[in-house]
């Protein structure tokens, strides 16, 4: 029996997951972190990126962008901003959000905003990668 | 004693009220039904929040960066701020009379002070729109739809305002959606934010990947926003579930006077063919 910890991830709209994972990897602000039961007690940002988390069913994959993740020894917890299932994600919607904030960033404008187009790309390939590896 | 035609007359409008309160109703089990689910929805990431607020909180030391956001400061309650929360529509019972009452009992209460009203619902806005109070702002028709967006901009307001020592504590005064046939008049603390003190998570301290008092400062203003959010979503659910069981209380009272009137119509009819059928006899036996 291999050891299991709760991974919880809500958003403010409602619970997106609760369920026993055996392990999980978490797009923090800082980079990706591997989590497996028994963490030391941690507390860290959430950046935007893609959550996976393996079930008895296989892995899954959810979309994150901005919030909160508590690390504890058997649950982990993820206060999200946003956070999609791969299921959920429309990937033409994504491709096309993406296309819009390269198109912005080469506009070379100096009134364009740099940092939101970029923030738009990062979320844009979060879902995508979410998406693509759902399919798989 | 009415006539027939009175009284065939005052039928068929009972008849039509009741047709209109049983519409309300049913409208208004389906946006009850609605409301109710994203109440409901938004309560593991409010209590999520709440929960991890309290844990970073309670490990930090009193003196830390942390411990010392602004959003925690406790000073003397001179200036407060409340957060009136009422219905955007009538015809629910004493929905609005009830937590408008709440509210003056509130503000006698607090008279020694100042008090500052932020007005959410078309009821609200209209009930203090018309008394000199110093109003901090209306947001009117927010509940057909709740918007987090909406409760950011009211709880960003308020903490703004908090921060800059404007004010030094907010209530948020609201109906909680208890049940269908109950709502319940709830006061929430909403700054400064008193954490919880019990240490979850075991006593072990956190790592932490940034500066607890950068977590604490992501951590507090969504916990405030939530809670606003929170408040919003209980408290159109509980519109709607008073709206329903008044609608439903009035389709049954339009019921007995229908019953009533009928039963005095059958009266009326039958004494007045009684009094047809004599007449003809007595004009009969005349006759003979």
């Amino acid at each position: 029996m291999s050891r299991q910890m709760t991974l919880e991830v809500a958003v403010p709209e409602r619970q997106v997951v609760r369920e026993e994972t055996s392990a999980a990897q978490l797009p923090l602000a800082t980079g990706y972190k591997g989590v497996l039961p028994g963490h030391a007690p941690m507390m860290a940002e959430i950046g935007t990126g893609v959550l996976t988390f393996k079930t008895g069913a296989g892995d899954s994959y959810l979309a994150l962008n901005g919030g909160v993740a508590e690390i504890l020894p058997d649950r982990v917890r993820v206060l999200a901003a946003t956070a999609e299932p791969a299921p959920e994600i429309d990937r033409e919607r994504a491709l096309r959000s993406l296309e819009r904030a390269d198109k912005r960033l080469q506009m070379e404008n100096l009134e364009i905003d740099a940092d939101r187009a970029r923030r738009a790309i990062a979320r844009a390939r979060a879902r995508l990668a979410a998406a693509g590896s759902g399919a798989r | 004693m009415p006539s027939l035609i009175d009284l065939r007359r005052r039928i068929r409008s009972v008849n039509n009220t009741q047709q209109i309160t049983k519409a309300m109703k049913m409208v208004s089990a389906a946006k009850l039904r609605r409301a109710q689910q994203a109440a409901v929805n938004a309560r593991p990431y409010a209590a999520l929040l709440g929960e991890m607020l309290g844990n970073v909180l309670s490990r930090a030391d009193e003196d830390s960066a942390a411990a010392g956001h602004p959003l925690l400061a406790r000073r003397e309650v001179r200036r407060i701020l409340l957060l009136f929360l009422a219905g955007d529509k009538g015809l629910c019972g004493a929905f609005n009379s009830n937590i408008t009452k709440a509210s003056r009992r509130f503000l006698d209460e607090n008279g020694d002070k100042q008090v500052e009203l932020g007005l959410l619902g078309r009821k609200a806005v209209d009930y203090y729109s018309r008394r000199s109070y110093s109003i901090m702002g209306k947001w009117d028709l927010i509940f057909k739809n709740v918007e987090r967006s909406a409760a950011q901009e009211i709880a960003g307001k308020a903490m703004q305002r908090f921060s800059a020592g404007e004010i030094d504590a907010v209530y948020v005064l609201y109906n909680r959606f208890k049940n269908v046939l109950t709502q319940e008049i709830t006061l929430l603390p909403l700054l400064p934010v008193l954490p919880s003190q019990d240490k979850g998570g075991g006593a072990a301290d956190y790592e932490y990947e940034q500066p607890p008092e950068k977590l604490v400062a992501a951590l507090l203003p969504r916990h405030v926003v939530t809670q606003v959010h929170q408040a919003m979503l209980e408290s159109a659910a509980a519109e709607h579930a008073a709206r329903m069981t008044a609608m439903d209380s009035a389709t049954r009272n339009a019921g007995e006077v229908l019953e009533k009137l009928t039963l005095r119509l059958n009266r009326v009819r039958q004494a007045s063919i009684t009094t047809e059928i004599i007449e003809i006899v007595s004009g009969a036996a005349a006759l003979e």
